[in-house]
């Protein structure tokens, strides 16, 4: 993720022996993201205009397949479920993962730290599929959660808000993607210069007061790090919504991955996934600015 | 006070992020075919079965396949994108670099559905394991890339100019200094990025072609109950196999960190 944050802006003299050499290096996995990247984005955003004829594409441009996604309703619902289901995955997730990352930088000692790390990511590279069949396991109708609350006594009938719903989807995916949101909180925390806590101690600040006005805002790129590395991905998952979601958790990209894959129609396909696309970055780059103007605020 | 509350809730919340992980190998070990409490008794039935798919042993095949291909690709890749990054200045530099990058924060559906437009209706390619390869090492790169990154970040630049100023020429430079130097990087790098190909299923489902890889093969299991109980059984070997080379992983970066005398910082990413 560091690697995001590449140049530093110095081109003094553009085509050096240096940049030579170093144009030279990046050139491979460069290319290969220009072809296998880039120029497919280009090509779905074209496909988009085109429209399905039967059995042949019909490439004339037209912006029908647009007109019909936002005119069709089932369309428009799914993509209006995705965004919620997607912001209540990013809150429920950052929210959650802020105090680990916060324990692990100022509670334990320097010398685990890495150990902490190693574990929180374990689970996220294990079989995701199997993973998130097992939580269909712990949130059925008798399963773990079921089965221990009514052993207990707490509950007489089995709960069923917890499966096959958004609910159930959030949960899932709130875990699948926890580490994501837990290490970039975790190096903006790392970072955080400890005498500036000491500072604000000995200038009268609370714990709470400090952790406010310091420790917070010096936080806050690893946090908008977190919540677009959750919430981008998080629009494009289909297996989740399908195995625990029921009809009432599918997500835009089951939509899309039924267009490409059942009803064999690409264009539209291409539509919903532009579009998705679409409102996600617009959604980010409004979250980033938001950001900003609250940060610049405050100093 | 407020520190014990926090160790509560962060093994809590350990609790949480291994609760699928240890709920394996009861239900592996289960003899009911349903899948749910409470357990019916002791059972090595569902590993036996294992051994006898066939079509299970082609997909581990294919699946290791693929995942070998995309280790050495990507991490290829990784090694020229990562050197240039720590080592080079260069004209855009941050937008070449957030390109590479950029596969680590786009929905994957969406690499899915883009490659399969430009391969089948575009270039009009069938789709095979290397379709499912190209796409791999696409968004495997990225990782390698944060790995090796550390790993060439960590260099002391003095011992290479040492070495040139004794006489050694630039590639004969980076294979006697450079390439021990950061090579548990890329060890490393190699075993996140099998790891990553072998679990993938997004894209592989989207990309794959008359032989499915082991989780499309597991996707359609799920669909038969009564096989559900050898998914488990799988899935428990899986999980080992995948906590060994993440272990291993670990042990390389760990090594790498300390030959190149650099505080642990912890992590892979």
């Amino acid at each position: 993720m560091r690697g995001l944050s590449g140049g530093d802006g110095t081109i003094a003299r553009p085509f050096d022996k240096d940049a030579r050499q170093g144009l030279l290096l990046v050139s491979p996995p460069a290319i290969y993201a220009l072809l296998l990247l880039a120029a497919p984005l280009a090509a779905i955003f074209l496909f988009s205009f085109w429209t399905q004829d039967f059995l042949d594409i019909d490439t004339t441009l037209t912006l029908d397949n647009y007109r019909e996604a936002f005119s069709e309703p089932l369309y428009r619902e799914l993509m209006v479920r995705s965004v919620i289901i997607a912001g209540a995955v990013t809150v429920v997730t950052v929210v959650l993962a802020f105090p680990i990352a916060y324990y692990v930088s100022f509670h334990v000692e320097p010398s685990r730290k890495a150990l902490w790390i190693f574990l929180i990511t374990i689970p996220f590279w294990t079989s995701y599929l199997i993973r998130v069949f097992l939580w269909r396991v712990i949130l059925g109708f008798d399963g773990v959660i079921n089965s221990a609350l009514q052993g207990v006594g707490i509950i007489d009938e089995p709960l069923t808000f917890i499966l096959y719903n958004a609910n159930a989807v959030v949960i899932t995916l709130a875990h699948a993607f926890a580490p994501f949101a837990i290490l970039p909180i975790f190096v903006a925390l790392e970072r955080i210069d400890r005498s500036l806590l000491e500072a604000s101690h000995d200038l009268g600040e609370t714990h709470v007061t400090t952790f406010l006005r310091v420790t917070l805002p010096l936080a806050m790129p690893g946090v908008v790090g977190a919540v677009l590395i959750v919430f981008i991905p998080t629009i494009g998952d289909y297996v989740t919504p399908r195995l625990v979601g029921g009809p009432e958790g599918l997500m835009i990209a089951n939509m899309i991955q039924t267009q490409f894959l059942r009803l064999n129609d690409a264009p539209m396909g291409a539509t919903l996934a532009v579009i998705a696309m679409a409102i996600v970055t617009a959604i980010s780059l409004v979250f980033i600015f938001l950001n900003r103007r609250w940060l610049r605020g405050r100093s | 006070m407020s520190a014990r509350w926090l160790t509560i809730y962060a093994v809590a919340y350990l609790v949480f992020l291994y609760a699928p992980i240890i709920l394996l190998p009861l239900f592996a070990f289960n003899q009911s075919t349903i899948i749910a409490f409470p357990l019916t008794g002791f059972t090595t039935e569902w590993f036996r079965e294992l051994t006898e798919i066939e079509a299970l042993h082609d997909a581990l095949r294919t699946s290791l396949f693929i995942a070998v291909m995309t280790a050495i690709f990507s991490t290829l890749l990784g090694i020229c994108a990562a050197r240039a990054a720590t080592r080079y200045r260069f004209p855009l530099k941050g937008g070449i670099m957030g390109l590479i990058m950029l596969p680590l924060v786009l929905p994957e559906i969406i690499v899915a559905v883009s490659l399969l437009v430009v391969a089948v209706q575009l270039l009009g390619l069938s789709l095979s394991s290397w379709t499912v390869i190209a796409a791999h090492t696409l968004i495997c790169t990225p990782f390698c890339i944060a790995i090796l990154n550390s790993a060439f970040g960590n260099l002391d630049a003095s011992l290479e100019e040492a070495a040139i100023d004794l006489g050694e020429t630039r590639a004969s430079t980076f294979r006697l200094i450079v390439l021990p130097l950061v090579a548990p990087g890329i060890i490393s790098s190699l075993l996140i990025s099998f790891t990553i190909s072998l679990d993938e299923f997004i894209i592989a489902f989207f990309l794959t072609g008359n032989d499915p890889t082991l989780p499309v093969y597991i996707w359609g299991l799920f669909r038969f109950p009564q096989r559900v109980p050898v998914v488990m059984a799988l899935g428990t070997l899986l999980v080992l196999a995948s906590i060994c080379l993440l272990i291993l992983a670990e042990y390389f970066r760990r090594r790498g960190v300390a030959r190149a005398g650099k505080q642990d910082s912890g992590g892979f990413l």
